[in-house]
């Protein structure tokens, strides 16, 4: 008698956690190309981040701030060590370095515009400072990168402070890309490049080799400057706590502490996801260097990467943070990934465009193509139009007020009458890595992983 | 024109450099001396106004830096990144010249008599360089534009990926970093070499030099790839 085998549906298509789909597409991409990938935005897997804690707000034992009357300051002070002129900002949310190049013109406006009336700065980014941006941003941080790409003394006298870029979190040891598509005749320009070559920033600077040559540099700069402006330092997630008392030691006003979800227009899939660390873990380590040095107040510490809501913000600052950069939160805010862009007074589907890239919106990361579907990483003189500076700013300046209304929601529930008196007590993890990481308990219990019971 | 004198062994380098960038800007004042420099940082930094200044003895890190418009001598030697960033004007070095010299420089002409250590020229924009000396290695390492002179001896890795600027080297070179490459000089190669001497007052024979530029082979990532990103 014939016997058939039995078919065991989901055995036999059993998807192997080593090599599973995603890895056989990686494998048949390189193998039929010889070039890693690269693409835009920050790392995609999970990791432990802030959704991993959780506010413990008053009840019995503190007492809250009535949420919608009651004064809860949110004024943030930044480059109070050295700094004749340090930088006042009315909200602790500040937006994150990124180039004209990677965005369009009319993009660094929106920007400048939106950060302008909350009252907060916007940052250049390699490849210098446009004047779109600097007539737009009332508080505009002029960023010093490996490549010094139309990096300029004129320039560094109009800026409100100068950062000192040692790296940023999706790439902490390489320099920037922009691939061919996006160097037009204006950014070449600017970049002193040939019109269309694949750019690829130094990942070094190049007249300082170490913290000690860097304490010099950044005097030549308060001397350029007349020790009027602050000076930030801004590294890449990595070893943090040694990397910010480097930067403290170098005489930095401000350091800036970028984790591994920040985001990029271009880099190698493979430096995005595996080089540096979380977010979450960069904090504690960047405040653990602060208080060890006792410079916390005095050197004040901005956190980026990955920081996308109010309570992100919140828990940012209850951690020690004194303020936030955002970049991919701002961008989402202007159009990024949406499915239509609005033009000549209406929406316009975009969805052919985002299929063309072989993608769909909410998974887009095609920034490096220059082929932006809604018009904001992208050269393009037709496609640049999607995005207007008016309709931007709009955008942009709604969702930085709602970050804002969200961040001092909960530190008047957490009864407090200034966003900056958030306090790591105010914090409990729900995991044991995210517990470890922030060096808060898990909730529920007093343990700190790697502190005792 | 007025001549002025600051002497850093009594005065702080604070107000030379407070002075170069407002006092000196209304005209009257056309030569400072920089008396015991003794291997001050950042001695004339972001000048911003066609001033002489003579630094006499050595200068420590970024001497000139960011210059513009200024002419500025060092009688003796000059530490790491000399003329830094330098966007027109002149920084002359009569000594030595550490590493870094002239990183970035988006114009200008840097003359160093002496020899430059590691990575002169790095990431140069646009500036001109003249060493009557030799260089040490990684030269012109990711320089964009503008010109080198060498009248001696190059060491490993000149031209390290090099875009458009273009490299003339009397002596011997170690090695030629990637992508770079001997091309033929032509005439305006040795007019644009003999003017260059001219103006560093360095006397040699424009036709002893070579011309190194880039092969551009680096310029696009792969074109097997046929540009699929």
């Amino acid at each position: 008698m014939e016997t058939k085998p039995v078919q065991f549906k989901n055995l036999s298509r059993e998807e192997s956690y080593g090599y599973d789909r995603k890895t056989l597409d990686y494998i048949r991409n390189a193998a039929a190309h010889g070039l890693y990938e690269i693409r835009g935005m920050g790392a995609k897997r999970k990791l432990p981040n802030f959704d991993d804690l959780v506010f413990l707000g008053a009840s019995m034992s503190r007492y809250p701030l009535e949420g919608y009357r009651e004064k809860c300051i949110t004024k943030t002070l930044l480059g109070t060590r050295f700094a004749k002129k340090p930088i006042e900002l009315d909200i602790p949310i500040t937006v994150a370095g990124m180039s004209f190049g990677a965005l369009s013109a009319n993009v660094k406006e929106a920007l400048g515009l939106a950060a302008t009336e909350m009252g907060t700065s916007t940052t250049t980014g390699d490849g210098g400072m446009t004047p779109e941006e600097r007539r737009s941003s009332k508080i505009l941080v002029y960023q010093c990168l490996p490549s010094r790409y139309g990096f300029n003394p004129d320039d560094v006298r109009k800026a409100d402070a100068i950062e000192v870029v040692i790296g940023q979190g999706a790439k902490p040891g390489g320099g920037g890309m922009l691939l061919g598509q996006k160097v037009n005749p204006r950014v070449a320009k600017m970049r002193t490049l040939p019109e269309g070559v694949d750019q690829r920033s130094a990942c070094r600077h190049p007249d300082w080799t170490g913290p000690d040559d860097l304490a010099i540099k950044i005097q030549e700069l308060r001397e350029i400057t007349d020790w009027e402006k602050p000076i930030y330092v801004k590294v890449g997630a990595t070893r943090t706590f040694n990397d910010v008392k480097l930067a403290v030691h170098s005489g930095a006003d401000v350091v800036v502490v970028d984790g591994m979800q920040g985001g990029t227009a271009a880099t190698q899939t493979c430096f995005i996801e595996h080089v540096g660390i979380p977010t979450l873990a960069a904090v504690r380590q960047a405040v653990d260097a602060l208080e060890d040095l006792d410079m916390k107040g005095k050197v004040q510490l901005i956190v980026s990467g990955g920081i996308r809501t109010g309570a992100d913000v919140a828990k940012a600052l209850a951690m020690g943070a004194d303020a936030v950069a955002i970049g991919q939160g701002v961008l989402v805010a202007l159009g990024c990934n949406g499915e239509t862009y609005f033009q000549n007074g209406g929406h316009h589907d975009a969805i052919a465009d985002y299929n063309a890239l072989g993608t769909s919106p909410g998974f887009c990361h095609h920034c490096h193509t220059g082929k932006c579907p809604v018009g904001i990483t992208t050269q393009d003189a037709i496609l640049e139009q999607r995005l207007s500076p008016a309709v931007g700013a709009k955008h942009l300046k709604n969702y930085l007020k709602t970050l804002n209304m969200e961040l001092t929601t909960i530190a008047r529930a957490c009864g407090k009458q200034n966003v900056h008196h958030l306090e790591p007590e105010d914090l409990v993890a729900l995991t044991i890595e995210a517990a470890a990481m922030a060096g808060v308990p898990l909730a529920g219990t007093n343990w700190i992983p790697g502190r005792g019971f | 024109m007025e001549r002025l004198t600051f002497d850093l062994a009594a005065q702080p380098l604070r107000e030379l450099n407070t002075f170069l960038h407002t006092g000196a800007k209304e005209g009257k004042v056309g030569h400072v001396s920089v008396l015991n420099p003794d291997g001050a940082h950042n001695i004339a930094v972001g000048l911003d106004c066609p001033i002489e200044v003579e630094v006499v003895g050595h200068a420590g890190y970024y001497a000139g830096g960011m210059n513009k418009t200024a002419t500025v001598t060092i009688t003796g030697s000059a530490g790491t990144g000399v003329a830094e960033n330098m966007m027109s004007g002149k920084v002359h070095v009569k000594g030595f010249a550490s590493n870094g010299a002239g990183a970035s420089a988006h114009g200008g002409l840097l003359v160093i008599e002496g020899d430059a250590g590691l990575r002169c020229g790095i990431s140069l924009k646009g500036g001109n360089i003249v060493v009557g000396g030799s260089v040490g290695s990684f030269s012109a390492f990711m320089a964009q534009a503008g010109r080198m002179v060498i009248c001696g001896n190059a060491g490993d890795a000149l031209g390290d990926s090099l875009y458009e600027a273009v490299l003339y080297v009397k002596g011997s070179v170690k090695s030629l970093g990637a992508d770079a490459q001997y091309e033929p000089m032509t005439d305006e190669d040795i007019a644009a070499v003999a003017s260059l001497l001219d103006q560093a007052g360095l006397d040699h024979d424009p036709k002893a030099f070579r011309r190194i530029a880039s092969k551009r082979s680096l310029y696009h990532w792969n074109a097997d790839a046929n540009q699929e990103y």
